[in-house]
């Protein structure tokens, strides 16, 4: 293989996906938007690609519980190739949506392979959708998507994001396997209530990542900031080349240049 | 065939994993606002009825792995009981009443069947478990807070039966009606018990119709004649011949709208126009290959029966709009206009048949942002208006932006082509909505016309839109348009006018059965487009939608007969020529007045300070900061936004206009910005509506858009306009929007009316609306990299205010706040206000600006103070710099006028001179500095501090009213 191939998962409600694949495109991937249905239709296709992306939206409406219409669908037609998928060495990124769905498999929601989902999103404290923008401070060091040290400021949109855990047990068993990637702080790096925790998570969790490290989900939009015109309040900003989400997805496409090509 | 039944709970959150019962927290918090405090509790579940083969090891696994969330939330099977040993429970539970349209539902459908089983039906519920105690009469004011009669029943206790989910078969019974001999008043009878809305001079051309065919009409032509007759449709009211009196002065316009608002068009003549007034929406010139279109709609009536689904279907409906322009558009931005009551009322002081404006406004916000948010398209524009007056009708505007390529702006139908209908079923929903929403609303309406509010499902939306934009791009259909307002019958009557076309009305897919032949013609169902599709093309267009699983059948054919043919079964159920539908409908001349009003200023007293005033007019729901509601939506997804609806140093200060940038590959954006004050219009219309141009586009022109490339839109509401005074002021917007359009050099390219606005009181007491003209704008920007936001950028900046302050208080919020309307509005300068427009934009454009504002309601002083806040910075503001008339000496008046064509602009030291020179030739000056102190300083002219105010407390007053 000599090219970077990003999938960008499509069902019905699926909304970000053309900017994420925007964004795939700026670090340098060839990224493809396919629709469930396909690859259900044919999983071999997913042999074609090194990365997957689960994008942002409201798939099947949110009916029942953010992404868990799609996450039934994964579980029920796509689990085995998805699994060899990631044990292959393969990366996959959750975002927003995304990040429910691969929660609600189990792949991001469990503690053991083989045991049950423990880990859940749920509504927001305030009860309400939120768009507004947040500070994330990096942490996990096995996590191959991120910076350690880099302090990045993303969008939220969503009116479930409070990641929430069965018991204190399960929390520490994520805490202590490395898998906590992002956590709310505010400008200086410090913890604190709504709205630097914008929807209530446990421990300010903003984005979770799997044993491997090479599964992501992330409740922030990192494809919303990949050119600086979309800063909040850029005109006031006199770097003018700041776009905080483009690294999560140089860092994919450079994992998959040392890894694959 | 067994139903189980799962109810779904909040685990407790005592576990460190719980979550708290947010439905039933917030169920509380509306049972205490209405005044009950005995209830301590509120429990929540989620109800699912599902019918289906299956045993309960199965149905177990769908509760654990597929309804209840395996970490926070238990479910039960069956019906649960209250726990006994606590308060006096009472169980509420609010299922949607048969037919109403359940995506939940759908949903819950296709994933038992990813798991491997099928099932029959699928309903679902809230329920809503009440610990404390209450009376009948408490019980039912919570009801109604609760659920809505239009579309959701009521089942109280643990005994009672939902609704049974199951519907008779239909008879084809073919209906026709005797009216060729009826008299006129026996037509108006007629007209009036179908809820026709036809007058007795429509119902008498359809009598001579059907007599030269020598038959009488079946039921389906009435109702497809009266929907394509409708003020909705084919607003006749804008269209009419007027004889309007001015002041005594006569002036007549053969059609209205012809010789106002498309005058202004036809004259302007802009190359850039490439499709106005004539498909859904108006289409412009974006660059050398792709188009944009707008369109702004209303949806007011349904609003007020149901804001939660009224305000969805709304921006359901408008997004069909741009789909269904040319060969169909992609929406790419959302903007959003309401007027509501003022929130603060007791419920006694509220008309039976109307809802609190609070909850209006809650489900109105609601509606718009699950809608919006679904399908992905960001809402970056809006304004609230408050006005008692609305108490009965609450207005509800939405609009939508698309792009195109500009090699897809039109579709043309040829005969023998078939007719598709794409997206979702048809069902029973939204009949009659069209005639409805042409007549005064009542008391009665909720129950009447329940049928007529609608309920959307986003997703469908979103997959037919998804499959569209593919099956357009490979060319694949040659004409599209969407099914709004009067159904099939008003798209499919549209699509074949000049050819004709033929339905076979039983291949068109429902949402269940029991629909007569008639209703599935009129049926306003959301989701539904109809294409034009070659033979040749059906396979590939076919598997285009299959594979996405949206539904696409085919329905009829295009002919060539010039005529409308309904068919049932094989059985001819209606036929119609196409020249009496389109053009059968009688021209109206109508006689309308205006006397300008005797009106004269108050007499206030002059004061030393205005800190208060200021404060006041702050907190007014008008001037106050709307974040709560823009939070709620996405106003970021497709990653184009470039200047957001809040801006500034927190992210939570005022813009003026929004600007998205649609195309990764260009610089190029769109700004989106609107003017509205139906405050003025209590004065005169004439000017409100020249404010509310100069305001729209002054909008657009602060974040940078180019003024020549600026469009406009028109949305009028009105009362009741039989009266030939509510006409008249009409007409007066209509000639203000001539002279506007036209001074400006902005074209309007599509438009909307909603009329007869009023409410009819049990008493018969009837409340109007205000004259009410909303303008949108949508104008280009060449890079958005040099926008520009309102927000203050540094300390020792040079503020500038560019155009005249006048003596001009009347309908101001200033006035407002003191319970005075006062006789000076604001006169929009057309001289000077397009000069003003191109010079602010040639020093944005030259980049001399570092933040502009326009100044509006409230008027300077509000207008810095938002620009001090929103950057965080203080001002010193001298008004001895303040170009201003030689009347306005008062300091109330320099301070609150709320004079048109006005900006205020900050300036760095250096660029001074290079402003400076720009500027000459349109009044501006000096009024003041940026400072690094926090404090907003106003001295008058004589050197008096008049205003002294720290920006928190400036910020916190603009805030507080609507931090809901």
């Amino acid at each position: 293989m000599t090219q970077i191939n990003a999938l960008v998962l499509r069902a019905a409600g699926i909304n970000c996906d053309v900017e994420t694949q925007h964004a795939l495109q700026l670090a340098g991937a060839e990224a493809q938007r396919i629709h469930v249905n396909r690859i259900i239709g044919n999983p071999d296709l997913l042999d074609g690609f090194q990365i997957l992306v689960i994008p942002g939206g409201f798939s099947y409406g949110d009916d029942v519980a953010a992404g868990k219409i799609l996450a039934n669908q994964i579980i029920h037609h796509l689990a085995d190739r998805l699994r060899e998928f990631i044990e292959s060495g393969k990366i996959v990124l959750g975002i927003c949506n995304g990040f429910q769905v691969l929660v609600k498999t189990g792949i991001l929601g469990k503690i053991e392979p083989a045991g049950k989902q423990q880990i859940t999103i749920t509504y927001n404290d305030s009860g309400k959708f939120e768009d507004r923008w947040v500070y994330l401070e990096p942490s996990s060091e096995k996590c191959i998507f991120i910076e350690q040290g880099r302090r990045i400021y993303l969008p939220i949109a969503h009116g479930e994001g409070k990641v929430v855990f069965e018991n204190e047990g399960v929390f520490e068993k994520v805490k202590a396997d490395d898998r906590i990637v992002f956590r709310y702080v505010d400008e200086d790096g410090n913890f604190g209530p709504f709205p630097v925790n914008p929807n209530g998570s446990t421990d300010s969790i903003a984005g979770l990542c799997d044993s491997t490290g090479r599964v992501m989900g992330l409740m922030p939009h990192p494809e919303r900031f990949v050119r600086f015109t979309q800063h909040p309040h850029w005109t006031r900003l006199g770097d003018k080349s700041r776009a905080d989400g483009r690294t999560i997805f140089d860092n994919a496409v450079k994992y998959v240049k040392q890894n694959f090509l | 065939m067994k139903q189980w039944r799962f109810e779904v709970f909040s685990r407790p959150a005592t576990s460190g994993a719980g979550s708290d019962d947010a439905g039933g927290r917030d169920v509380l918090g509306d049972i205490k606002e209405l005044g009950i405090d005995t209830v301590q509790q509120v429990q929540s579940a989620r109800v699912f009825l599902v019918e289906g083969d299956f045993d309960e090891v199965f149905a177990k696994r769908i509760g654990g792995e597929l309804l209840a969330d395996p970490v926070c939330e238990n479910f039960y099977i069956g019906k649960s009981t209250a726990p006994a040993g606590l308060a006096k429970a009472t169980i509420i539970e609010i299922h949607l009443k048969s037919g109403v349209t359940d995506p939940v539902a759908e949903s819950v459908m296709t994933a038992i069947g990813d798991m491997g089983k099928s099932c029959q039906t699928v309903r679902t519920a809230r329920k809503y478990i009440l610990f404390g105690e209450i009376n009948d009469k408490q019980l039912k004011k919570i009801v109604r807070r609760l659920s809505n009669d239009c579309i959701e029943v009521v089942v109280i206790g643990t005994n009672a039966e939902p609704p049974s989910p199951h519907l008779g078969q239909y008879e084809l019974e073919l209906k026709t009606v005797d009216i060729t001999k009826l008299g006129e008043q026996q037509l108006v009878e007629l007209s009036k018990k179908m809820d026709l809305f036809l007058n007795a001079v429509e119902m008498k051309t359809i009598q001579d119709y059907f007599k030269s065919l020598g038959r009488e009409p079946t039921d389906i032509e009435l109702e497809a004649l009266a929907q394509t007759w409708s003020e909705h449709c084919v607003h006749k009211t804008l269209k009419s011949s007027v004889d309007f009196d001015f002041d005594g002065e006569k002036i007549h316009f053969d059609n209205l709208i012809k010789e106002t608002v498309f005058g202004a068009t036809k004259q302007l003549n802009k190359e850039w126009c490439i499709s106005v007034f004539k498909d859904n929406a108006g289409v412009i010139e974006f660059d050398d290959t792709d188009a944009i279109c707008f369109k702004v709609e209303t949806h007011n009536h349904p609003s007020a029966l149901d804001p939660y689904g009224g305000a969805a279907t709304g921006i359901g409906g408008v997004l069909r709009d741009p789909m269904g322009t040319g060969l169909g558009a992609k929406p790419i931005a959302n903007t959003d206009i309401f007027c509501f009551a003022e929130p603060d009322k007791s419920f006694d002081e509220i008309p039976r048949g109307v809802l609190h404006p609070k909850r209006i406004a809650k489900g109105v916000v609601a509606g718009v942002r699950d809608y919006g948010n679904r399908m992905g398209i960001p809402t970056v524009n809006g304004a609230i208006f408050f006005d008692d007056r609305y108490l009965g009708n609450p207005l509800v505007f939405c609009g939508n932006i698309g792009i195109m390529p500009r090699d897809k702006c039109f579709g043309k139908v040829s005969g023998g082509e078939l007719v598709m209908v794409v997206g979702g079923r048809t069902g029973r929903d939204g009949i009659h909505g069209a005639t409805f929403s042409s007549g005064a609303l009542t008391g009665e309406h909720e129950t009447v016309f329940s049928h007529a509010v609608q309920i959307g499902n986003a997703i469908t939306e979103k997959k037919t839109l998804d499959t569209l934009l593919r099956a357009r791009e490979q060319g694949l259909y040659s004409a599209i348009t969407d099914c709004g307002a009067g159904g099939l019958s008003s798209a499919v009557g549209e699509m074949g006018a000049e050819l004709g076309a033929e339905v076979e009305l039983e291949k068109v897919p429902l949402k269940y059965a029991g629909l007569s032949y008639t209703e599935i013609w009129i049926s306003e169902a959301q989701e539904r487009m109809v294409i034009a599709v070659k033979p040749e093309e059906l396979e590939k267009i076919s598997k285009i939608f299959a594979d996405e699983n949206v539904e696409a059948t085919v329905i009829g054919k295009f002919t060539n007969d010039k005529k409308l043919t309904l068919k049932y079964q094989g059985t001819q159920v209606g036929q119609l020529d196409m020249d009496f539908l389109h053009n059968g409908l009688p021209k109206y001349s109508r006689k309308a007045n205006w006397s300008s009003k005797k009106l004269s200023e108050p007499a206030l007293e002059a004061k030393e300070n205005y800190n208060d005033d200021l404060l006041k007019v702050f907190s007014t729901y008008n001037i106050a900061s709307k974040e709560w509601v823009i939070r709620q939506y996405d106003h970021e997804v497709q990653g184009g936004s470039v200047v957001k609806p809040l801006g500034g140093i927190a992210n939570d200060g005022p813009n003026d206009a929004a600007v998205v940038q649609p195309k990764f590959d260009s610089d190029k954006g769109i700004a989106i910005g609107c003017g509205m004050n139906p405050l003025y219009g209590d004065i005169d219309p004439y000017w409100m509506t020249l404010a509310g141009i100069d305001e729209a586009i002054r909008n657009v022109i602060c974040v940078g858009a180019r003024p020549d490339r600026i469009a406009l839109l028109d949305n009028f509401c009105w009362a009741d306009c039989k009266k030939e005074e509510t006409l008249g002021s009409l007409v007066r917007a209509a000639q203000a929007c001539f002279d506007g359009a036209v001074a400006f050099g902005t074209p309007f390219i599509s438009g909307k009316d909603s009329l007869n606005n009023n409410f009819i009181c049990d008493d018969g007491k009837e409340i109007s609306i205000p004259a009410t003209l909303l303008i949108s704008t949508m104008g280009i920007v060449d890079d958005v990299k040099k926008c520009v936001t309102a927000d203050l950028k540094s300390a020792g900046n040079l503020l500038f205010i560019v155009g005249l302050t006048k003596n001009e208080l009347g309908g101001s919020h200033y006035y407002k706040i003191k319970n005075q309307l006062g006789a000076n509005v604001p006169k929009t300068d057309l001289r000077t206000a397009k000069l003003t427009a191109e010079k602010i934009h040639k020093a944005i454009d030259a980049e001399f600006v570092a933040s502009c504002h326009d100044c509006s309601e409230g008027g300077l002083a509000v207008a810095i103070s938002e620009m001090a806040f929103a950057g965080g910075l203080g001002v010193l503001v001298d008004l001895q710099g303040l170009p201003k008339t030689d009347d306005c000496t008062r300091l109330d008046a320099q301070l609150f006028s709320e004079s048109c064509s006005r900006y205020i602009v900050e300036v760095r030291p250096e660029k001074f001179n290079d402003f400076a020179k720009l500027m000459l030739g349109v009044p501006f000056g000096q009024i003041g500095q940026v400072t690094e102190d926090k404090n907003l300083i106003i001295k008058s002219s004589l050197g008096k501090t008049v205003i002294n105010a720290s920006i928190g407390d400036l910020k916190d007053a603009w805030q507080r009213p609507l931090k809901w």
